[in-house]
């Protein structure tokens, strides 16, 4: 060919990153940028996402795991050390503390001189999901819905180029979502924003249009390619169309579908786990294949997810397949490859009206608001994920590796170091001895000022006012837990519907339940009553969908289970297994903090006298799981014990033994 | 002028052993050990024993968090039974700690769930002994039941007053009272006055439906478990007062007999000369307010032999 072809921009290209220090997580984004990122996407963690410093209690073996500890306007300035703010495109995957880290990144922008107007960027900025799946929410329902409002006001006004909220769908296929109900209840919530942004006294119809056009999504792309670019040609068409019929947006820009994603790390398996390579790539093509419901940002996550944290070499393998997708592949060169195609608009057509149904469900239970505080759409979901796993262990949904061809030769990347990151485990200290140097060295007296107008602004409720305050209090050299504190105060703590429900079973027994509880039956009758279960999550990792599970496959089984959720300190724990007179205790920990939060447990159970066996299931690596049975863990459970039943059995063996 | 010994906090090794051994009697009649246990904490009431009923998704857990955080406010140690339904399999999942929204590390507040295990009544099988060594245990001793249909009604025989949560709207209030089955209770509650007409307007029809009753005593008390409004003067309300010997004596009769009855057999008690006659026979003995379970098991098993 002579003439050079026309080819369409790719999307940005991100890695969702970042841990145990600024400079640390500084380091990185330098390195994956000049590897040929495009974007940045920042990995917070928890006690940063949850609005506590460092050295609060709740953070103890949480700093710097999931993603970069930021506990004040310093700190934000490391992390961005010979970045240029100007010139980034910047998305935070940041929601109960979004106004917070908005703030300290604004701050950083000042110190800089650049204007607010040329930042570029995205805050995730959706509590529903967090309420639903996610867990690191802080305040209840009206408040946190209020705040999410009150940014999305802000940006608009004061950040034109930024998107203020990320609607996510994402966390919802994670927790075992089907299509339908991803699609649905990510539209229901996004419907819900709007409707709320509209009823403020400040939206005029040509702001509101601007909203609209702001709002992105963050969507999920499982295995089930085709399905999944289906979804999302659906999820574009309603949103496009509702916004004209419903909010009257005349722009058609205004109402174009506009999402990045994230592909499925649920499906993705510790056994064999080089497999993961083919499913990330499968996965994407969900969401690049269709130029019409192309993504505008992707992340794919890395091989070794199941095992622990990706080294800095994982993730450039999967940032190489965006590339190798982009610029070598001919994708690029063509328009949509689906339209005109009778079978997918068949599956459109279908989905489309069982999205419908859906709507009218929320819609009928008062709302997606309402559903959420009652618990309903929860039970949806821990019902979806429930089916999805009976499926799995049915041998109906076939995961190559796991319930399929499981014969394996040890697989070579998992190398001497077992194939992940080691977290420096002396960085929680670091940052702890930081922040209080840093609070040592503030003017106390502005930073007390401006806690105090913080406060005030929170009780008057007006968004621009909080922003601008928390802006200011960035500034003055407030805490991420001071910041914390006082929203907490002003507007008290929550803890969401859990979904776990004798009525949240759906469908039928899986493989060998009914010996399974005989077995149970049998244990019990030793015992001299029914086996009961404590199952909680300690530290601050919200990710409950494995321990609803077991609780709910626990309770199946005969099991009389103690839920206590998520968010516990190693006290709460132990008094409840000491008033609770259980026999067992199941912690699910995802977030790497086992090895600092479980010998904490195990103390507080002795010094309390309490005799239980304690078990460890989650994201636990080969390499610590002697040391945990060392400690006196009965047993430790990982992604590869995907059988449930059998687990709950092998621990009701270990009770009576 | 000496001050007041400070209050003994709560024994919560103590409460815990006798609550797992309670709760590992199975549905035998009482062994001596275990009966040991329970006569003893019988013979040592400490606190007041309050029920909290009504039909579910009333918002009874919540509520029973706001009354538990009064009563601490106050220095009362509080112990809570939480009766939750078992599956129909046998399993059960017990949630209403968590929907208490306690903190969870106070050492004064002892919460013990329990699966109803297939029973009726809106509580569990050892509800009964468990109240009892509670009572020994703490100034104040909440029961939270099943959410109970109109004729599950028997966490009255357990305490000494008895509060009914109702939903506004929800036109249970009314069913209660046309079934007659408000004379067990002592309070009635409407719900989430933050509902604002629709709960006034609840209350006010309780209030004149109990006025045709000739029950125009019973309060009615319009309450938010959400923001708490109206918590306090409730919470005062059920903790006022002292343990009542005679209508615990009362239960523990009425209870007794029926486990009798279920071991040995209807036809015994027919034997014997009736269920109301042996009820009426413990109530004349001479002790028959300081009668213990174990007394009045042997006082009926003397009549066997006799």
């Amino acid at each position: 060919m002579s003439t050079p072809t026309r080819r369409d921009e790719p999307w940005v290209m991100r890695t969702y990153s970042g841990h145990s220090s600024a400079a640390a997580s500084n380091a990185l984004y330098r390195e994956n940028l000049a590897r040929g990122q495009t974007g940045l996407s920042i990995a917070f963690d928890l006690p940063t996402q949850t609005g506590y410093d460092a050295d609060h209690p709740l953070a103890l073996g949480e700093v710097g795991k999931v993603g970069v500890p930021i506990s004040h306007v310093d700190d934000m300035e490391r992390l961005f050390d010979g970045i240029p703010l100007e010139r980034m495109n910047t998305s935070m995957t940041i929601n109960a503390t979004a106004p917070w880290l908005l703030a300290l990144y604004i701050a950083v922008a000042e110190r800089r001189g650049i204007p607010r107007a040329q930042l570029a960027g995205t805050t995730q900025n959706d509590l529903v999901k967090e309420f639903l799946s996610r867990g690191t929410y802080m305040l209840p329902p009206g408040p946190s819905l209020a705040l999410q409002t009150d940014l999305i006001a802000f940006t608009t006004r004061e950040l034109p180029s930024w998107n203020p909220i990320n609607v996510s769908s994402y966390h919802l296929q994670e927790a075992g979502a089907t299509p339908v109900l991803e699609v649905s209840f990510a539209l229901a919530n996004a419907f819900a924003v709007l409707d709320a942004v509209r009823a403020r006294p400040d939206m005029d119809a040509a702001t509101f249009s601007k909203v609209c056009g702001r709002i992105s999504f963050f969507v999920n792309a499982g295995i089930r390619f085709v399905e999944e670019m289906v979804k999302l040609r659906v999820m574009g068409r309603l949103w496009d169309e509702t916004l004209a019929t419903r909010y009257g947006i005349t722009d058609p820009k205004a109402r174009r579908f506009r999402y990045g994603v994230q592909v499925n790390s649920l499906g993705l398996t510790e056994q064999q786990p080089e497999n993961n390579v083919y499913r990330i790539a499968l996965e994407m093509l969900g969401v690049v294949l269709s130029k019409g419901a192309r993504a505008r940002a992707v992340q794919l996550p890395a091989w070794n997810e199941a095992l622990g944290l990706p080294r800095p070499w994982d993730q450039q393998w999967s940032l190489r397949l965006q590339q190798i997708m982009a610029y070598e592949t001919d994708l690029l060169e063509y328009g949509d490859l689906f339209d005109g195609s009778v079978e997918i608009a068949r599956l459109e057509a279908k989905l489309t009206d069982e999205v419908q149904a859906e709507l009218a469900w929320i819609a009928a239970r008062g709302g997606v608001a309402e559903a959420v505080l009652s618990g309903a759409l929860k039970e949806r979901l821990v019902a979806a994920n429930a089916e999805r796993l009976r499926r799995i262990e049915r041998g109906e949904q076939v995961v190559v590796g796991a319930n399929r061809w499981t014969e394996s030769a040890r697989s070579p990347l998992l190398g001497d170091d077992g194939g992940i990151m080691q977290v420096d485990a002396s960085a929680e200290a670091a940052q702890v001895d930081a922040l209080r140097a840093f609070r040592a060295g503030r003017d106390s007296m502005r930073v007390s000022e401006a806690l105090e107008r913080l406060s005030e602004a929170a009780h008057g409720a007006a968004g621009f006012t909080l922003m601008e305050a928390s802006i200011a209090a960035a500034h003055a050299g407030v805490t991420t837990g001071e910041w914390g504190e006082v929203m907490r105060r002003t507007f008290g703590e929550w803890r969401a519907p859990t979904g776990v429900t004798a009525g949240g079973v759906a469908g039928g027994a899986s493989a060998g339940l009914e010996a399974a509880r005989l077995r149970v039956a049998e244990i019990a009758r030793d015992l001299g009553r029914p086996l009961k279960l404590l199952v909680g999550k300690p530290g601050l990792d919200g990710h409950s969908n494995g321990a609803e599970q077991i609780a709910v496959r626990a309770m199946e089984l005969g099991m009389e289970v103690v839920y206590q959720g998520i968010r516990l300190t190693p006290i709460q724990i132990a008094a409840a297994a000491e008033e609770e007179g259980v026999h067992a205790i199941g912690l699910s920990i995802l977030s790497g903090s086992h090895l600092a939060l479980v010998p904490e447990v195990l103390a507080e159970l002795a010094r309390r006298e309490v005799a239980v066996k304690v078990f460890v299931g989650g994201i636990i690596p080969e390499a610590d799981r002697e040391p945990l049975l060392r400690m006196g863990v009965a047993r430790v459970f990982t992604p590869s014990d995907f059988d449930l039943t059998r687990n709950l059995v092998a621990l009701a063996e270990a009770v009576l033994a | 002028m000496p001050e007041d010994p400070p209050r003994p906090r709560l024994d919560r090794k103590a409460l815990a052993t006798a609550l797992n051994a309670v709760e590992t009697m199975g549905d035998a009649p009482l062994s001596e050990a275990r009966a040991a246990i329970i006569d003893d904490a019988w013979a040592h009431p400490r606190g007041r024993a309050i029920g909290v009923t009504g039909p579910p998704g009333v918002g009874k857990s919540t509520l029973c968090g706001r009354l538990v955080q009064r009563w601490r406010s106050q220095g009362l140690t509080v112990a809570v039974l939480c009766v939750d339904p078992s599956s129909r399999r046998g399993g059960a999942l017990l949630g209403d700690r968590l929907r208490m929204r306690l903190d969870g590390s106070d050492p004064d507040v002892f919460v013990r769930s329990m699966a109803a295990r297939g029973r009726l009544g809106g509580l569990a099988p050892r509800a009964f002994e468990a109240v009892t060594v509670m009572r020994a245990a703490a100034d104040v001793v909440l029961v939270e039941t099943v959410g109970v249909g109109q004729s599950e009604v028997e966490v009255a025989d357990l305490v000494e007053v008895t509060a009914v949560v109702i939903q506004p709207g929800s036109g249970d209030a009314l069913q209660f009272l046309k079934a007659g089955l408000m004379e067990v209770f002592d309070r009635l509650v409407v719900n989430k006055s933050d509902l604002g007409a629709l709960a006034s307007n609840a209350a006010r029809e309780l209030r004149a439906a109990l006025r045709l009753q000739g029950r125009r005593e019973v309060p009615v008390h319009l309450v938010s478990a959400e923001d708490g409004a109206g918590i306090d003067v409730l919470a005062d309300a059920l903790a006022d007062g002292t343990p009542d010997p005679g209508r615990r004596g009362d239960a523990l009769r009425r209870l007794m007999v029926d486990r009798f009855r279920a071991w040995h057999g209807e036809r015994i008690v027919v034997a014997l000369g009736g269920y109301a006659a042996l009820v009426e026979a413990l109530a004349g003995a001479p002790d028959r307010d300081t009668m213990t379970p174990g007394a009045a098991w042997e006082a009926l098993e003397s009549r066997l032999r006799g």
